[in-house]
């Protein structure tokens, strides 16, 4: 049986040029997505949290200038966050002209959840210049308990 | 077309900021939020710089340039790993060129729960004054 040969014109150059070139145009797209995931969202929901953990307990914070303790409405379930309020910037002088406008107002609302069990009873909360910080203290049973080996 | 009083929050990344100079400590340097606006007595800033305390905020006014620069500390302690990671804490820096018109002896700043208020006063000379146009 003859081998076929193929109709486009066999400069591999062109043809592999572009499949290559897609490649790298898919990896970028996808290297950059998986990349960011470890680290930043592109688009995210407010407000931006960082959870970080030690051996007792779970600490929430998140940025939020301009927003008071009473503006706020944190509570908590075993195994979820939720925080939620409203931004308000207070209007301005009737007459002004703004050169800039780049804050901005609005509601907001989000949940968190731990990989473990927290202690609701004792979880605390506080807002300090601007930034909310959240003290989860961990349920005993997810405290991670050392277990020794004995030597036979 | 309905539009709602207060629409929900979206978050922003925080804009990193890469500058000429080079800061002397390591760390992100981050361009805080600003809104300016203008009456007819004076210009009013607000920027948006969370984590900072006043005596980590450094108001310098030089040539009619105005340079804001706060530092935040890492608020995370030793011993704490990282479980979800959005942001990233580093200093807030923004440059502004002040017209003439104000008077930069009376320039008033305020800090509080992470917002900066300057209140700049126009010179007495730039105020406006509204001239009467007799008609004859």
């Amino acid at each position: 049986m003859a081998i076929m040969r193929p109709f486009w014109p066999t400069r591999d150059s062109s043809v592999h040029g572009e499949l290559d070139r897609m490649r790298r145009d898919m990896d970028r797209l996808f290297g950059g997505l998986s990349g960011r995931s470890l680290r930043e969202p592109m688009a995210g929901v407010f407000p931006l949290t960082n959870v970080t953990e030690d051996t007792n307990n779970y600490y929430v914070r998140a940025e939020l200038p301009g927003i008071k303790g009473d503006d706020l409405d944190i509570s908590v379930t075993g195994e979820g966050l939720s925080i939620s309020g409203e931004r308000r910037i207070p209007e301005g002088k009737k007459d002004a002209s703004y050169h800039r406008r780049e804050r901005e107002a609005g509601k907001f609302s989000r949940m968190l959840s731990f990989p473990g069990q927290v202690d609701t009873g004792k979880v605390e909360a506080s807002c300090a210049d601007g930034i909310l910080t959240v003290v989860l203290p961990k349920a005993e049973a997810a405290k991670p308990r050392q277990i020794s080996v004995k030597a036979v | 077309m309905t539009a709602s009083e207060a629409k929900a929050l979206e978050a922003k990344e925080k804009q990193e900021m890469s500058t000429d100079v080079e800061q002397t400590r390591p760390g992100a340097t981050f361009t805080p939020a600003v809104d300016i606006f203008e009456t007819d007595t004076g210009i009013t800033l607000l920027a948006d710089m969370p984590g900072v305390k006043v005596k980590d905020l450094d108001i310098d006014l030089q040539k009619s340039v105005l340079t804001i620069k706060g530092d935040v500390d890492s608020p995370e302690g030793p011993n704490e790993t990282y479980v979800l990671r959005e942001y990233s804490t580093g200093a807030y820096v923004r440059q502004f060129a002040l017209s003439d018109a104000i008077d930069q002896s009376k320039i008033d700043a305020e800090l509080k729960d992470g917002v900066l208020t300057l209140v700049m006063p126009k010179a007495e000379k730039a105020v406006p004054r509204k001239i009467a146009v007799k008609t004859g």
